[in-house]
């Protein structure tokens, strides 16, 4: 097994709770993507390529402040525990992990990791840098991978091109090559019924959505990760401003939903986050699924304020934790082993008694 | 052999032939493309609602056009990594950088239908150790432009690129 805690904060910084709007917004992430000029993208770079890519970037980010204490793990040569237990801290897609089928790890995939920035290797494309912070903080998210961004580029040629700008392996991402999503929690327009069509509405505008571990997954949670669509034709503030806008309506629309939900049927509502709460603390199996949609119902309980004996630290704390590869790492077992729901729930039940005592 | 008309409209050329077992026979149906799609039937029609769909479909067709091209090789292939546009259209992925100059072109297409917009408004880049002058390279390939578009008589374009140049020459004044 890796040893996470190499990472100065085990690259969980961006799950503390300690960023703005918290309680509805868990994280804001801005990626850039950029390649090398001299070498073919991704798909055509052969194996040499994807190592004299690797060794180039991981010289010119020792000379950067951004990266210079950076953690670096080389994904093909990680089992894929490791690799899945990278996904699951959205640390990495899960193309670089080879988690997705057939399950190979391309040769030299790596990761780079400091503080709130990182970069992934030789992915689709070169590299892909990321910010990703607590909260809802896009400004401070881009400042960060801006920085990054413009250290590394002056120490390796990206390519540009003078009317289309920076140049990816997909034209989809051509431009500024920037995705800037939020990862926000929407319990009161799904029990309303109302996401849908924020989710259409947003469409329109130019907006996307994805579930928990972005591209190609699942809304689990009622956790969405709202991002841009284009990255081309808008400047990167543009970008920014235009989706900042746009969560902050969602956000709007969430607190409505949830002022109806409190106003017209307060009973049930309580008593959705109080069983949400009730099974957690006391179920003797626990699937994956069924504890992130609890702890949705949970996370409504504590920012309605109904509920006061958990905060938002912990309930990060579970989310992540209890996630496959983070609670077989924790429990000392193989990621198939048949008790991993058991071992799920005796994990939640210790975690939220200690927090209830704690809290006196 | 005379073309075979759609079975459902009588009116256009099948295309379409879509074969349905039932228990006891095999039903062909000949469909023309619209009448396929009223059916429910996935057809390059379908494909056609989004961007990178209708642009790949039509890449076929737009070979003998993108030969016209400035710096394209024979037979379409990109002189430095070797890949073609039917490689772009089967894997959706460029092979390098450039690969963008090659197929330039239809890409400007493509972009305008993915983005709404084939020009970079972001930040500038300047590549390590380059001085030369990208902002003054721009223009001058933006006039180049224009007075091609004001000649083909491609006054959309003509305005955009026109737009374009004030918004470079605004930015000029700035610095």
């Amino acid at each position: 097994m890796i040893d996470l805690s190499l990472l100065p904060d085990g690259g969980l910084a961006w799950l503390d709770g300690s960023g703005p709007a918290s309680s509805l917004v868990l994280s804001t992430r801005i990626r850039l993507a950029r390649n090398l000029a001299s070498y073919p993208f991704g798909l055509r770079a052969t194996p040499a390529d994807r190592e004299g890519i690797l060794r180039e970037v991981l010289a010119a980010a020792r000379e950067t402040v951004s990266l210079r204490r950076a953690v670096s793990f080389r994904l093909d040569q990680l089992g894929r525990d490791d690799r899945q237990l990278l996904h699951e801290r959205h640390l990495v897609s899960k193309e670089l992990a080879g988690l997705e089928d057939p399950g190979v790890v391309r040769p030299a995939s790596a990761l780079l990791v400091q503080d709130r920035v990182g970069v992934m290797l030789n992915e689709e494309d070169h590299l892909r840098l990321q910010g990703l912070v607590s909260g809802f903080a896009l400004d401070q998210a881009y400042q960060e991978v801006d920085r990054l961004d413009a250290e590394l580029g002056q120490r390796l040629p990206f390519a540009f091109h003078p009317e289309f700008g920076y140049l990816t392996s997909c034209p989809t991402n051509v431009g500024t090559g920037l995705r800037a999503s939020v990862l926000i929690h929407l319990p009161g327009l799904v029990l309303t019924k109302e996401i849908s069509k924020v989710l259409q509405g947003l469409a329109q505008v130019g907006l996307t959505f994805r579930g928990l571990y972005g591209e190609g997954s699942e809304v689990v949670g009622n956790f969405f990760q709202l991002s841009n669509q284009t990255t081309l034709g808008k400047s990167e503030r543009e970008l920014l401003d235009h989706l900042g806008k746009m969560v902050r309506q969602v956000m709007e629309y969430e607190e409505q939903a949830r002022e109806v939900l409190l106003r017209d049927v307060p009973t049930i509502i309580e008593d959705k986050v109080w069983r949400a709460y009730g099974l957690l603390r006391h179920a003797r199996t626990l699937s994956f699924e069924e504890t992130m949609n609890l702890l949705s119902g949970v996370r409504l309980g504590v920012s309605l304020g109904l509920i006061d004996r958990i905060g938002l630290y912990a309930l990060n704390k579970l989310l992540v934790y209890t996630q496959p590869a983070h609670l077989a790492v924790a429990e000392g077992v193989a990621l198939d082993d048949p008790e991993l729901n058991v071992r799920r729930a005796r994990y939640v039940r210790t975690l939220l008694e200690n927090e209830a005592g704690r809290r006196g | 052999m005379s073309e075979r008309r759609c079975d459902r409209c009588h009116e256009r050329e099948a295309v379409i032939h879509l074969h349905r077992q039932t228990a006891e026979e095999t039903v062909i149906l000949h469909l023309c493309e619209r009448c396929a799609a009223e059916q429910g039937v996935e057809t390059t029609v379908n494909l056609g609602k989004t961007p990178v769909g209708s642009f790949l479909a039509s890449m076929g067709k737009g070979l003998e056009g993108v030969g016209a091209v400035p710096g394209l090789a024979p037979g379409g292939r990109c002189p430095r990594c070797g890949a073609t546009l039917s490689d772009f259209r089967e894997s959706g992925r460029l092979g390098c950088g450039e690969c963008y100059r090659v197929f330039e072109a239809p890409l400007r297409d493509l972009l305008r239908r993915l983005h709404g917009s084939s020009r970079h408004l972001g930040e500038r880049y300047h590549a390590p150790g380059n001085g030369r002058e990208p902002e003054a390279e721009d223009s001058r390939r933006l006039r180049e432009q224009l007075r091609l578009a004001v000649e083909t008589e491609n006054f959309e374009l003509a305005a955009e690129l026109r737009d374009r140049l004030r918004a470079l020459g605004g930015a000029e004044n700035e610095g």
